[in-house]
């Protein structure tokens, strides 16, 4: 059992290391990805001693995004408002952040891993109802921000906690019937089993990954994901140009701080989920466990050791999921933000119709086949 | 199953903040406790292998629900609740009745000696595949009604929430007629 509880342990603390050196990594490409679609320069100052201009190279701003910015953020004053309640005021960032970074524990990163006589599953907690799991942590996502903006004793930031809080409930709906949709094709929901049904190929050579049987599903649940991690054209509960900053009007420092990297994990989880559920996990088209097997006549195979294809499948995984938070990222700096009341048709009359419709669809094709894809 | 300890950290963190329901003053603490309680008792449910139950309860009541309820706290614009003034001998009278209940369970509990028979449990206890079948067969009924139910509540709420918008010609004659 000490065996087991080591390999856990390991598991869950390299998957969330993963996960929060993404969620860095995806604040420098926010913003020098901004500055050049906006045609600016973007971060560009701080250096370690001169060290990248002696060598010759153009300064990216790597040191800007992740040292100088975060050492600054942590290092101010932690600013409370007078009449802010500081019990909630303190715990609201961190109530905001939790949950987002455990519902990682039930991603599926890999496929099995062989260590000499050891089987491990590359996933931190292997769940029977993972999907629940992912729903129900994801619900409790808006106390953080809904408690940020009301503890603040201020009233952008109220104004903007209650906008989140109503955008919030009224996406996980949409997002539900998406997760429903898919887990009705499947019929588990086990997100590593979700993970293994997409292996394998249709016709020889098409891959069966997710997005082929589910389309509409794919769209519902990127569209409502990206809407609950509140950013443009989402953005409604810190739209800058009316509530100052919404819900964190009245952070400072490293809670601010704190309020930014859980968006920013936001991104990642729909990233991961979208990945999951539509583009095959951590499959790679005609990747077995001994192999390559490429399609055509002849099919040609290329024999692996089983090492390298969890390698592989794992690198695999990774660069699915930074694809689909470039994406979000291209998004955000692409499309103007939305007005409140089209945000709430959008989500009410248009992503919940339409992913009951797609749901009851879905019910019946499997009902009338009684097929899993 | 979980072990002991487990489980009696968890119920005493229950007792806990449901006690912090009650005896807060400011009523979004009071609702920060109860969704404390309500988690605890989904992972109460889950250690017991109830899990479909244990994450069902989280995503209703504690990522629903309880958001309501904040609504419902803003939206009133409740504020922390001043010392209650009621009468004294309507407090004492309570008192006595809580403290009768509390005597009344104690002596259940204690005299009649709780055994409840220990139950080999099925292996798919709790699962959500043994959850479905039981309420498409032996409870189809009952959950059909229900829904229809819920059905015709949230239709009744959208009835009466409802107002009748009016035209601009129509407006323009009202605000005439109030003048």
């Amino acid at each position: 059992v000490p065996t087991e509880l080591l390999i856990g342990a390991i598991k869950a603390i390299v998957i969330l290391v993963l996960v929060l050196m993404l969620t860095g990594s995806l604040l420098w490409f926010e913003r020098k990805g901004a500055a050049l679609i906006q045609d600016r320069i973007g971060a560009n100052r701080a250096a370690v001693f001169g060290l990248g201009r002696r060598l010759g190279l153009p300064n990216l701003g790597l040191v800007n995004t992740l040292l100088a910015d975060p050492l600054k953020l942590f290092t101010k004053e932690d600013f409370v408002p007078d009449g802010a309640d500081h019990f909630v005021h303190g715990l609201a960032p961190f109530l905001a952040l939790f949950p987002v970074l455990i519902a990682f524990a039930v991603v599926p990163i890999g496929d099995v891993l062989r260590i000499g006589s050891h089987l491990v599953d590359l996933q931190a907690a292997p769940l029977n109802l993972g999907g629940l799991y992912v729903l129900a942590v994801l619900g409790l996502g808006v106390y953080g921000i809904a408690l940020g903006g009301w503890a603040s004793n201020n009233r952008w930031a109220l104004l903007g906690g209650i906008r989140a809080s109503a955008q919030m409930v009224s996406y996980e709906i949409a997002m539900s019937l998406a997760f429903l949709s898919v887990v009705v094709t499947y019929g588990t929901l086990d997100l590593q089993s979700i993970c293994r049904m997409q292996g394998g190929v249709w016709f020889g050579w098409l891959p069966r990954w997710g997005i082929l049987v589910q389309p509409i599903g794919f769209l519902l649940l990127l569209i409502s994901g990206m809407a609950e991690s509140k950013r443009v054209p989402f953005d409604l509960p810190e739209s800058e140009s009316e509530l100052v900053a919404g819900y964190f009007t009245e952070y400072s420092g490293g809670k601010q701080a704190v309020f930014m990297m859980t968006d920013f994990a936001e991104v990642v989880l729909v990233a991961v989920l979208v990945t999951l559920f539509f583009f095959g996990g951590w499959q790679i088209p005609w990747l077995y466990r001994d192999g390559f097997h490429f399609p055509g006549p002849h099919g040609a195979f290329l024999r692996l050791p089983a090492l390298l294809v969890s390698i592989i499948q794992i690198i695999a995984f990774w660069i699915k999921v930074v694809f689909f938070c470039c994406f979000q990222i291209l998004v955000r700096w692409t499309l103007p933000r939305l007005r409140y009341d089209q945000l709430m048709r959008f989500g009410w009359k248009g992503l919940v119709p339409i992913g009951i419709a797609n749901l009851i669809g879905t019910a019946l094709v499997v009902a009338a086949t009684g097929a899993k894809p | 199953m979980m072990p002991l300890w487990l489980f009696a950290f968890l119920a005493a963190l229950a007792v806990f903040s449901a006690l912090g329901v009650v005896l807060q003053q400011n009523p979004v603490h009071c609702l920060l406790s109860l969704a404390l309680t309500l988690v605890d008792m989904g992972v109460l449910f889950i250690g017991l292998r109830a899990e479909t139950v244990g994450f069902l309860q989280t995503i209703i009541y504690v990522g629903a629900i309880m958001v309501l309820f904040l609504f419902v706290i803003w939206l009133l614009n409740l504020q922390a609740d001043a010392p209650s003034t009621g009468r004294l001998a309507f407090k004492f009278l309570c008192m006595i009745g809580a403290a009768a209940i509390a005597a009344e369970l104690f002596l259940f509990f204690f005299g009649v000696g709780v055994t409840a028979p220990r139950i080999a449990t099925p292996v798919e206890y709790g699962s959500i595949e043994s959850l479905a079948h039981l309420l498409f067969t032996d409870y189809l009924i009952a959950f059909e009604v229900t829904s229809l139910l819920l059905l015709a509540a949230i239709a009744g709420a959208i009835g009466l929430a409802r107002r009748t918008i009016l035209s601009p010609s129509q407006a323009v004659q009202n605000s005439r007629l109030e003048q």
